[in-house]
């Protein structure tokens, strides 16, 4: 059996995902540099996925081959993630203040080069789930049960790779993919549909032959049953487009574009916290 | 004799595939080109077509090879390296995942199509990657030695091959160890370090120059040892690829040897151009002088300076 940590009720999946908000701000701030808007918008599918059942894995050893693989392709948002497998008890919550410094195993965007608890390094966008399609294959080969579990960002989905994955994945049938998109709406340079407008993103997906689930990436229920839902489908992949808030949890923060990547400042750092309370 | 570097390597992959469940043979559409058409015959399963879409090709072979498989991704040299660069940077080293690419049609080889579809510039890509080993077999035979080590070794492997029918230069059956390379005559005025099947051409001209030919197929990490030892014997050098003259074999050699034993060095190469159309690769050589009688020529030049 694999022992798990999760499964825990909303209320406390609430709480944890506080204090992840609240070490994603101590994080950057203490860095000097990072990025809280994209962290604190993905911080309730990290808390869904880790903490309330989403993926199954092992707490004792996150190399176990049954387990569920977990690729977060949008690298940048690593400081939830890294809080995350903190709370896990794979990283020691004293070394997370060791984000973006010489020498550190918490490098600014995820590496396994630098970090065994690391599945796949990332960072440059639109890889991760190319891997994540590579992964299940394998499992497929190795006729395991587990699923593999990406995370992208919208802005990721400018890149042309991601729609290679989107036309490859239902080719191969791999109903064991499952890709979370962290729909924030924003990316660095603004709003996504200004950018490069992805809508209607769902339909394309569909169209591509993917089974899509709408929720709202800050609801847990709908997280949950989604997953659920995602891992009942044999012969086709899943997307999951996850409407959320970039910034989240803090108000000042919410949908604005300055703080896709900064440096917090201290009073800005006061206000976050005093917020997260 | 002469044989094909891809045959070979088709074979080669075919052979690893019956001893070894681990290996799998991948592509972007061009699996008969690639020569990888028989494995994909033999071991459906552990084949994989990604279709024309080589970014996600590179990054679905990491994802195989972290789970304990041992990818060849196999495509043109201009497409894998060239399309995907950032994938191979990041997702491959970053990663230091198992993953083995394979370009073939090298330099000149694919005469028809021209420049897009001549890969000059391969091997500068490859050797400037951290983690990456950069392998460029001088014939069929050691393009099979190739494919046991590249298994062999953990970690990420390039390797060039031609597209044409090219002369047998190494005995068969040679263990083929990366970073070593072979001295194939012995000579006293000139070592010429070259790479691929043009070394050919640099055997034919060796006796008269009195050269000291040395077959480097590991371009990455490059046989100092060997090459200082020529160097300080001959006292001169000339490099010989087919590939730009910029960022090749000829720049691994010249940044070693100019900062560890200064000699007179001359790098033969393709000039700085992206190639075009003939009807064979010998019409290229000529045009842009990678041919016997031009080599002699440089070789004279060196030894009299």
């Amino acid at each position: 059996m694999l022992s798990v940590i999760t499964n825990l009720p909303v209320s406390k999946l609430e709480t944890k995902a506080r204090e992840i908000r609240r070490q994603v701000i101590k994080m950057v701030y203490g860095a000097g540099s990072g990025h809280p808007g994209g962290s604190l918008s993905s911080t309730d599918i990290l808390a869904a996925l880790f903490f309330g059942g989403g993926l199954r894995f092992n707490s004792q050893d996150l190399n176990d081959p049954r387990s569920d693989r977990f690729i977060l392709s949008a690298g940048h948002v690593c400081p939830a993630y890294y809080a995350v497998l903190s709370k896990c008890g794979f990283i020691k919550e004293k070394e997370l203040a060791n984000l973006r410094q010489l020498d550190s195993r918490l490098q600014g965007h995820p590496s396994s080069l630098h970090a065994p608890f690391v599945a796949c390094s990332t960072g440059s966008l639109g890889q991760g789930l190319s891997v994540g399609l590579g992964m299940a294959l394998a499992s497929r080969l190795k006729k395991g049960n587990h699923f593999i579990v990406v995370l992208t960002s919208d802005g990721e989905h400018n890149e042309g790779s991601i729609w290679e994955v989107a036309m490859a994945a239902p080719h191969y049938r791999l109903g064991n993919l499952i890709n979370i998109i962290d729909r924030n709406g924003m990316q660095v340079g603004g709003k996504t549909e200004e950018q490069i407008g992805l809508e209607p993103l769902a339909s394309k997906y569909k169209a591509f032959g993917w089974q899509v689930l709408l929720v709202n990436g800050h609801d847990y229920r709908e997280l949950l049953r989604a997953f659920c839902q995602a891992k009942e489908s044999h012969l086709k992949p899943t997307v999951i487009i996850a409407k959320t808030i970039r910034g989240r949890g803090v108000s000042f923060m919410e949908e604005k574009k300055r703080y896709h990547a900064c440096t917090l400042t201290k009073r800005e750092y006061e206000r976050a916290m005093g917020e997260l309370r | 004799m002469f044989y094909s570097q891809r045959d070979a390597y088709g074979e080669a992959l075919l052979e690893l595939g019956k001893q070894d469940e681990r290996i799998l043979a991948l592509t972007a559409d061009l699996s008969s080109s690639t020569r990888i058409d028989k494995f994909a015959k033999k071991f459906p399963e552990r084949f994989f077509n990604l279709g024309v879409a080589e970014q996600n090709a590179v990054g679905v072979a990491v994802g195989l090879a972290l789970e304990g498989f041992i990818p060849f991704l196999s495509s043109f040299a201009v497409f894998i390296p060239g399309r995907c660069f950032d994938q191979i940077r990041v997702s491959v080293c970053q990663n230091k995942a198992n993953v083995k690419l394979v370009g073939s049609h090298l330099g000149f080889s694919n005469s028809g199509d021209g420049a897009s579809a001549q890969s000059v510039a391969d091997i500068g890509l490859m050797r400037v990657l951290p983690e990456m080993v950069v392998l460029s077999p001088a014939d069929a035979n050691e393009v099979r030695g190739a494919v046991a080590a590249m298994a062999a070794y953990q970690g990420p492997v390039y390797m060039r091959m031609s597209r044409s029918k090219t002369p047998l230069l190494t005995r068969k059956g040679k263990k083929f160890r990366i970073g070593q390379t072979e001295t194939m005559c012995r000579g006293k005025k000139l070592t010429i370090v070259g790479t691929g099947p043009i070394l050919a051409k640099a055997l034919a001209v060796a006796n008269r120059l009195n050269a000291e030919v040395i077959n480097c197929s590991t371009i990455k990490p490059l046989d100092t040892t060997t090459i200082i030892s020529s160097v300080k014997k001959t006292g001169r050098v000339l490099v010989l690829e087919e590939h730009s003259i910029f960022g090749g074999l000829g720049a691994a050699v010249a940044e070693f040897l100019s900062q560890e034993y200064p000699v007179p060095l001359k790098i033969m190469g393709i000039p700085d151009v992206f190639g075009e159309s003939a009807r064979d690769p010998e019409e290229l050589y000529q045009k842009y002088g990678l041919t016997e009688e031009k080599i002699e020529e440089e070789g004279v030049r060196l030894i009299k300076s």
